[in-house]
């Protein structure tokens, strides 16, 4: 072995040494994943379902009762109480004891046949924008009163097939998107403080004295590092499909390729923070100042494509964007590696341009 | 006598201020050479340039007949630093941290292995090796960074403070071991502002503001002194030094102890007589000449511009 890759690998272990025994570190490695994971692919519902509601039947005949059973049948609404005016509704609406109505006039019957008009209203919370669509979307729900007559003018006009996730379950998009997620936060957090802490604990003045160039110590601090990334991926990857039945339908082995070099980039993203950063504090600041951006325009909360041309072109310079498409891709569509080279060789470069830059802001000297 | 350091108008410049100035040194190879001066005096600003950590504004170093900094690398192998603040890994232990130094030195396999039993032994860290660095007392951290600094068999150590913190039977072991390896041809510089540690030293620069101000031996630098040194006993110090003070050919006056020790100007012709009428007043004072310290010398190397032969 050449003096260089001792003094690499020398480097590797005593930062594997230092994470053993940071347990606060070592801890949040398995941490951070397990408890995202599970608050996050349980609490995060975009399939809107037992939304409580109230209803004000001012018909109240067969085809009101009917159509009341028909909504509750879809699950969307749960009919808890009822009112007599539409006023009250509001009021229960406006005072959080629904998040819905539905108001059937008396002469709901006669416009439904009539066909021209709305035959009954929804009336609904719109304070939560996600809750406030799903239930939007009842709006254009079948109601076919008496199951024999077929009333043409009522039925969907367009026919939908959605592929890849067929039941809407949100943990479906969301495991993969997390998978990013938790790799860029914790990959860039260790890193950034990684040689801000040396510095602030005097062990660089000891370092800067030795022969060790600063490719050698970028190098050696970052593999311990894809070791602990791709220790999460399998974490996250083993309780999505165990909780969640998350489908892989790509191959494993590009699935852990894509993981490897979006680790890679994270790794050095971080590394240079950390030669930026004069103490941890700041390491951290300028961390958030990268996360969150991540966090909101990586397509992961958001759906891309929908992102003003601003935000997007923001978006493209964020690793997790990028990994977000390959992930989904792979997971979700079994998409072939090699039909995402632009977004892979995006990653790859990011990874050589900031590991040189680090290593050159990286000063050995002590100024 | 070889140089292993020679030094030629070193100047080190931080914005306006200058940390070192204009620095002539020439430094023999096999000795113990101590750079004296007060704290911001640019000792371990001057030290840090001569293992190539520090860039020099202006001026030439050359170490063991090496140039800085075109030859700094080469340079950093056969040189071993030890800093003033603790700087080994404290979530490490003793053994994984030498390890790490050795390694990173060059030194591997059987070597390590042999150079760390040695190290043992010779700085008895047999017990601490495997507690962690950072749980150690003041003392037994010197000694550490020590063995460490020497894990590579350095032909130059360059030691910033090594024994300010620690008491003074931990610095007899300390410099003990120093002499141990000076005897068996390694260089040491060490900067310091104590005086026992100057006094152990082979060879002195004192430094003030950035500018060495006297070079020697202790005891030629002792001779050399500009000053008479008297020492005062009776029972009104503090009032007697208030007076002493106010006296032109006083050049310092401080307490040890029960005596009042002053400097005075040589050009005195009789400053024992000079000096008991002058303090007629107070009645029942001894007042006798005595032998110069490094403490004197210090003295009257830093006070503001004045300098000694």
């Amino acid at each position: 072995m050449t003096p260089s890759i001792i003094r690499t690998l020398s480097v590797c272990q005593k930062e594997i040494l230092q994470l053993v025994r940071d347990r606060l570190t070592f801890g949040m490695v398995v941490m951070i994943p397990l408890i995202q994971l599970v608050l996050f692919g349980y609490t995060i519902n975009t399939d809107v379902r037992h939304v409580p509601a109230a209803v004000v039947d001012d018909l109240n005949n067969s085809f009101s009762r009917q159509l009341v059973m028909d909504v509750q049948a879809t699950q969307v609404l749960d009919f808890k109480a009822m009112a007599y005016t539409p006023a009250e509704l509001e009021r229960m609406i406006r005072d959080g004891k629904v998040a819905a109505g539905l108001y059937i006039p008396r002469d709901a019957e006669r416009r439904y046949y009539l066909g021209d008009e709305s035959y009954a209203q929804l009336l609904i919370d719109g304070s939560d924008t996600v809750l406030g669509s799903a239930v939007s979307s009842l709006g254009r729900f079948p109601f076919q009163p008496g199951n024999v007559i077929g009333n043409s003018s009522q039925t969907e006009s367009l026919a939908t097939r959605l592929f890849y996730n067929p039941e809407k379950r949100s943990a479906i998009s969301i495991v993969p998107g997390l998978l990013g997620v938790i790799l860029t936060m914790t990959m860039i957090m260790f890193t950034s403080v990684s040689i801000v802490r040396e510095r602030e604990r005097g062990n660089m003045e000891l370092l800067v004295a030795t022969p060790i160039r600063n490719f050698e110590l970028m190098v050696g601090k970052i593999i311990p590092y894809i070791i602990i990334g791709l220790i999460q991926v399998s974490i996250i990857l083993t309780l999505g499909v165990v909780l969640f039945r998350v489908p892989i339908a790509g191959s494993l082995l590009s699935l852990f390729t894509a993981c490897l070099i979006f680790i890679l980039a994270n790794l050095t993203l971080g590394l240079l923070i950390s030669t930026m950063a004069q103490n941890q504090m700041a390491a951290i600041q300028m961390f958030i100042f990268v996360f969150l951006p991540s966090l909101l325009l990586s397509g992961f909360m958001f759906p891309f494509v929908a992102m003003p041309k601003f935000a997007q072109n923001i978006a493209e310079v964020l690793p997790l964007t990028h990994f977000i498409r390959i992930v989904r891709g792979i997971m979700l569509r079994g998409q072939p590696l090699n039909t995402m080279s632009a977004d892979l060789l995006f990653l790859l470069a990011f990874s050589a341009i900031f590991l040189i830059v680090s290593t050159l802001r990286f000063s050995k000297r002590l100024e | 006598m070889n140089t292993a350091i020679r030094v030629r108008g070193l100047t080190k410049k931080f914005g306006d201020f200058t940390a070192v100035d204009h620095v002539d040194m020439d430094i023999p190879e096999n000795a113990v050479y101590g750079f004296l001066g007060p704290n911001g005096s640019g000792k371990t600003t001057a030290i840090r340039m001569m293992c190539g950590l520090l860039k020099p504004t202006a001026g030439q170093i050359e170490v063991l007949g090496m140039q800085i900094p075109t030859q700094t690398e080469a340079i950093r192998l056969q040189v071993g630093y030890m800093t003033q603040r603790f700087s080994m890994y404290g979530d490490l232990t003793v053994k994984q941290n030498l390890k790490f130094i050795g390694k990173i030195m060059g030194v591997t396999g059987s070597r390590l292995k042999q150079r760390l039993a040695d190290l043992v032994e010779e700085y008895k860290l047999e017990p601490i090796f495997e507690n962690f660095a950072g749980s150690l007392s003041g003392g037994q951290k010197r000694r550490i960074a020590l063995a460490a600094a020497t894990i590579h068999r350095p032909k130059l150590l360059l030691l910033d403070e090594p024994t300010s913190e620690v008491d003074p039977n931990t610095r007899r072991d300390f410099w003990d071991q120093l002499f141990l390896m000076c005897e068996q041809g390694t260089t040491i510089l060490v900067t310091t502002h104590l005086m026992d540690e100057a006094e152990r030293c082979h060879h002195l620069a004192v430094l003030n503001d950035g500018k060495k101000v006297a070079d020697g031996t202790p005891d030629s630098l002792k001779n050399e002194m500009n000053a008479v040194t008297m020492e005062i006993s009776g029972s009104h110090i503090p009032a007697i030094k208030e007076q002493v003070n106010k006296l032109q050919p006083v050049l310092s006056a401080t307490q040890v102890g029960v005596h009042l020790r002053v400097l005075l100007d040589t050009t005195l012709p009789q400053p024992e007589q000079w000096l008991t009428e002058q303090l007629s007043s107070f009645g029942d004072t001894l007042i006798k000449s005595t032998e110069p310290n490094i403490e004197d010398v210090f003295v009257m190397a830093t006070r503001d511009n004045e300098s000694v032969g």
